[in-house]
Order: C-alpha cells, then sequence, then structure tokens
C-alpha cells in the first residue's frame, strides 16, 4: 500500500512561528528536528519537498471560464497543509504508527493518511 | 419445513466462520461476501431438495471458493486487486472441515479498526459475524435500512482502499482496539438476548475466545461474566413466545453452572482490577439472579454504571431499580426525565406504563403501553406488551 501522509501543524509550534517556537525548551526543539530527520530516514518513506508556508499560497478558481484568484490557502490558514511524504507500508496499521510520530500530531497538529490509488 | 429450518440455522450458524475464511483466503471483503452469499444461496435451492451435506462449512466454503476463483479467472483486474496472484486451481473436492481455520478473531478486529467510525465499526461485525441482515441491524440502531446499508457499502470500500489489516492487532496495539471490540460483542449479544439465542451463545463464543487471547484485560472477563450470567437465564425468559419479567421467572430453568461459570468470570475481573462499565454490568447481572434481591444496591450500581458510560438506558435501568426498592414515584419521574433521549425506544413507554399502573393511574399506563407497541419490532415484546394492556382492562 502507498499513503500520501499529509501534515497540518494546527497549533503545533514550528521555526515559522518564531514566538511559539521560542517557548520550546533546546532539547524539545532538537526533539522535532530528529523526529522529523527519523521518519525521512525510515524505510518506506519519501520524504516530500519543503513547501513555504501556508500565508505564502495563492487559491486559483475558474467561474464562467474566468480565473478567479485568491490569497491564502484553499482552507483556512491553521487548516492549510504544513507538509507532505509517501510512505510505503504493509497497510494502515503501519502508516498510523508512522504518523502518530510526526511531531505535528502530538504538538496539536495532525497528520491525515491518504491512501494513494494503485493501478 | 424442518428441512427448511436446519437450513436457516445452518446459516446463522456458519455464515461468520464461512465469510471469515474467505476474506482470508481471498484478502477482499467485498468478493469474500459475494462469494460467500452465492454459495448460501446455492445451498438455499439445493439443501431442502437433496439434504444437507455431511459437513455444510466446508461445502459452503469450498462452494464460495470456487465461485469467487471463477469470478476472478473472468475478471482480470479483480485479479490484480485480491491477494491470489496466481489464482489457483478450483478445488474439485471438498475442504477438510479440520484445516479451515476460525479466522473470526481477525475478522471482528478488522470490522472493530479504529479507522472506521464506530456506527459503521458495529455494523459492520453485526452483518458479517453476526450474519445480522442489513434490515435487523438498521432496527437495532433505529436508523431507516437505506443509511444502513449506505454505512456498510461505505466502511467495506474504506477497509479496502485504506488498507486496513485483516489481522488480530500485536501486542502493543491490542489494548486500543478492545474497548470497540467489546462493544460490539456486547452488542451482538443483546441481539441475541432479544430471543435469537444463537446471536447470544456467538457473541459468549467470541466472548470466551476473547477471554483466552487476553487472559489480563478485566473489561474481557467482565464481559463474559455479564453475558454468562444474563445468557443463564435465557431458557426462563421466554414462555410460549412471550416476554418473561425475572421476577416471574421459573428459576428451574436457569443454568445454574452457567452463572457459577459467570460469577467465576466476574471474580476472575475483579482480581484484575479496574471498575470498568462491563465489570459493574456484570456484578449487577449476579445480584439480580441472588434471591431475595437487593434493589437498594442494584439502584446505587445502576447510578454508577450511568455516571460511567452517560447511557440514559442505564438510567431507566436505574429509574426501575428505585421503584422496585420502593419508590415508585421517584422512579417514574427519573423515566420521565428521559423522553427527550429515548422517545423512539419502547423500553422507556413500556416502563412508563408499568409504573403508572402501579400508580393506579390507568388511562396513562394505558396510553403509553400503546405508544410502546406502537414501536416495538420483536414479536415475544409486543405480546408481552399486549399482556400488561389486557391486565390493565381487567
Amino acid at each position: 500500500m502507498k499513503y500520501l501522509m499529509l501534515i497540518h501543524q494546527g497549533t503545533a509550534p514550528t521555526p515559522r512561528t518564531p514566538e511559539e517556537w521560542a517557548r520550546l525548551s533546546e532539547d524539545e526543539q532538537k526533539a522535532v528536528y530528529a523526529d522529523y530527520q527519523a521518519i525521512n530516514q525510515t524505510p518506506g518513506v519519501t520524504p516530500g519537498l519543503q513547501l513555504d508556508s501556508p500565508e505564502t499560497a495563492t487559491t486559483v478558481r475558474v467561474e464562467d471560464a474566468k480565473t478567479l484568484t485568491t490569497d491564502g490557502p484553499f482552507v483556512a490558514v491553521k487548516e492549510a497543509l504544513g507538509g507532505y511524504f509517501l510512505l510505503e507500508a504493509d497497510d494502515l496499521d503501519a502508516a498510523i504508527e508512522l504518523a502518530a510520530r510526526v511531531p505535528a500530531a502530538r504538538m496539536g497538529g495532525a497528520v491525515e493518511v491518504r491512501p494513494i490509488v494503485e493501478w | 419445513m424442518v428441512g427448511t429450518t436446519s437450513v436457516e440455522q445452518t446459516f446463522r450458524d456458519e455464515w461468520g466462520r464461512v465469510l471469515a475464511a474467505l476474506i482470508g483466503f481471498l484478502g477482499d471483503f467485498q468478493l469474500a461476501e459475494e462469494a460467500a452469499q452465492e454459495a448460501f444461496a446455492i445451498a438455499a435451492e439445493r439443501w431442502p431438495r437433496e439434504g444437507t451435506p455431511e459437513s455444510p462449512r466446508a461445502w459452503l466454503v469450498t462452494t464460495a471458493r470456487n465461485r469467487a476463483i471463477d469470478r476472478i479467472r473472468r475478471d482480470r483486474t479483480l485479479a490484480a486487486k485480491v491477494r491470489l496472484l496466481e489464482v489457483p486451481e478450483t478445488v474439485e473436492e471438498e475442504v477438510d472441515e479440520t484445516t479451515i481455520p476460525d479466522e473470526r478473531l481477525e475478522l471482528v478486529f478488522t470490522c472493530c479498526h479504529p479507522a472506521l467510525a464506530l456506527d459503521a465499526q458495529v455494523a459492520l461485525t453485526l452483518r458479517t459475524l453476526g450474519g445480522l441482515s442489513t434490515e435487523e441491524i438498521a432496527r437495532a440502531f433505529l436508523v431507516p435500512t437505506d443509511t444502513m446499508a449506505k454505512r456498510l457499502v461505505r466502511a467495506k470500500g474504506k477497509i479496502r482502499a485504506a488498507g486496513i489489516p485483516f489481522r488480530v492487532p500485536p501486542d502493543h496495539l491490542l489494548p486500543d482496539r478492545l474497548a470497540a471490540v467489546l462493544a460490539v460483542v456486547y452488542l451482538i449479544f443483546n441481539e441475541g438476548y432479544g430471543g435469537r439465542g444463537e446471536l447470544a451463545a456467538e457473541a459468549i463464543r467470541l466472548g470466551r475466545a476473547l477471554a483466552e487471547l487476553m487472559p489480563d484485560e478485566p473489561e474481557v472477563h467482565g464481559l463474559l461474566a455479564l453475558m454468562l450470567v444474563n445468557d443463564a437465564r435465557r431458557d426462563a425468559r421466554f414462555a410460549e413466545g412471550t416476554v418473561v419479567l425475572l421476577s416471574d421467572q421459573d428459576r428451574s430453568l436457569w443454568d445454574f453452572d452457567q452463572i457459577a461459570e459467570g460469577r467465576a468470570a466476574l471474580d476472575r475481573a475483579l482480581a484484575l482490577g479496574g471498575r470498568h462499565p462491563y465489570l459493574v454490568q456484570a456484578a449487577l447481572a449476579v445480584l439480580h439472579v441472588e434471591e431475595p434481591q437487593d434493589w437498594l444496591q442494584i439502584a446505587a450500581l445502576y447510578g454508577e454504571l450511568a455516571r460511567l458510560t452517560e447511557s440514559p438506558v442505564v438510567r431507566l435501568n436505574e429509574a426501575v431499580a428505585i421503584a422496585e426498592a420502593g419508590d415508585v414515584e421517584r422512579g417514574l419521574a427519573l423515566a420521565d426525565s428521559l423522553g427527550p433521549d429515548l422517545d423512539r425506544y419502547h423500553y422507556l413507554h413500556a416502563t412508563r406504563g408499568e409504573l403508572l399502573r402501579r400508580l393506579g393511574r390507568a388511562a396513562d399506563a394505558r396510553a403509553a403501553y400503546e405508544h410502546a407497541l406502537e414501536l416495538v419490532h420483536s414479536e415475544a415484546e409486543r405480546s408481552l406488551l399486549q399482556q400488561r394492556l389486557g391486565m390493565l382492562e381487567g
């Protein structure tokens, strides 16, 4: 099974929110980096490319053949996709276990596990 | 007629095991269910005419497997989706019964996977293991049949698409997965307790298997104790198709060996510690079979259980116990307060009818019983309600 693992930061502190990030101890900050690094090195994981912050997003719609662009992500900034990686795993249980190791999942965000359709 | 009954009986008994074996073999829920349905349909047509085979389960599994394999051959894209990369030869002779593994535990943990919504877990387990029809499940949960059918289709679709594994979870995941499984087993038991004894036996069988698999979980033993003690009164709960209330039951029909086994399971659960809902319910079940019944303590335990579960149905039981302990007015007031939550639940109205009758308010009692009759689906329950209404007339 292949899964796209979608990381939502929610209220999780990240370096992009310097004030909140600064409230973490140095050890906690190091643990976040180390955990993401460990996930990227886990067999079956294909790390995603780094996304810039949701605030930099542009959302495009077409209505009556007219292109409408709006500033910001499709969902609210707090709910926007923060990052992603690909996972090849035996089953959903394995994917859930890896998702639970993503720091965002325990710090106020969440990970959405989406199976990729294989033909 | 006798032949038909025996076929139906076999279907009830075998559906879960046959389906579990097929899912284990094929690795695909939908394909397995369709193949099982085909095999059962062939059996329904053939067995009454030609006689039931010596080993019905083996016959059903063999027939269903062969049907599934035929379908895979016909449909190459389907073959890519299932576990069988190399389609095996059709099995000519019947599979030996002893070589069919019992994979119902794998099935129950798959059906109760937390990636499925709880209502879907319950529905799927009742459909696959309990062998209940979609309509029966819909009725048990007070939802329209269409809604239930969609829920089942969606759940099966998710199992396949999301890769929910067909297995008993490894040790580190097991406790987390247990609560939903127990809830589902207890619901199956209650469906059986309402009159379909084979389902109660099925739930107890699953409960025993869980107790063997997870010997250190107090909740498992608590649930098993609860089911054993309640089921021990099954023969006394019905007379000529009518529900007999506990106080009117013929105790000589109780299975005291099973009550003793239930007590032992309760002791085991208590020794393991904790104060879980099933454990409290098991203690209640044991209190119920003691003579005379200590209604004050029963009311207190229902109160504790209602706090643990936040269940209005438990509050209703507390109301009954309070009335039995002597305070009918307070019992009725508590039952009345549950109207907004339980208006569609026939026991609420039946209970109100009984309590109103005891208070001498015959007209109100009649209205409550009539309301209950409009909502009841089981013939045995209907018959009891009509009896009660008749008593009001007299």
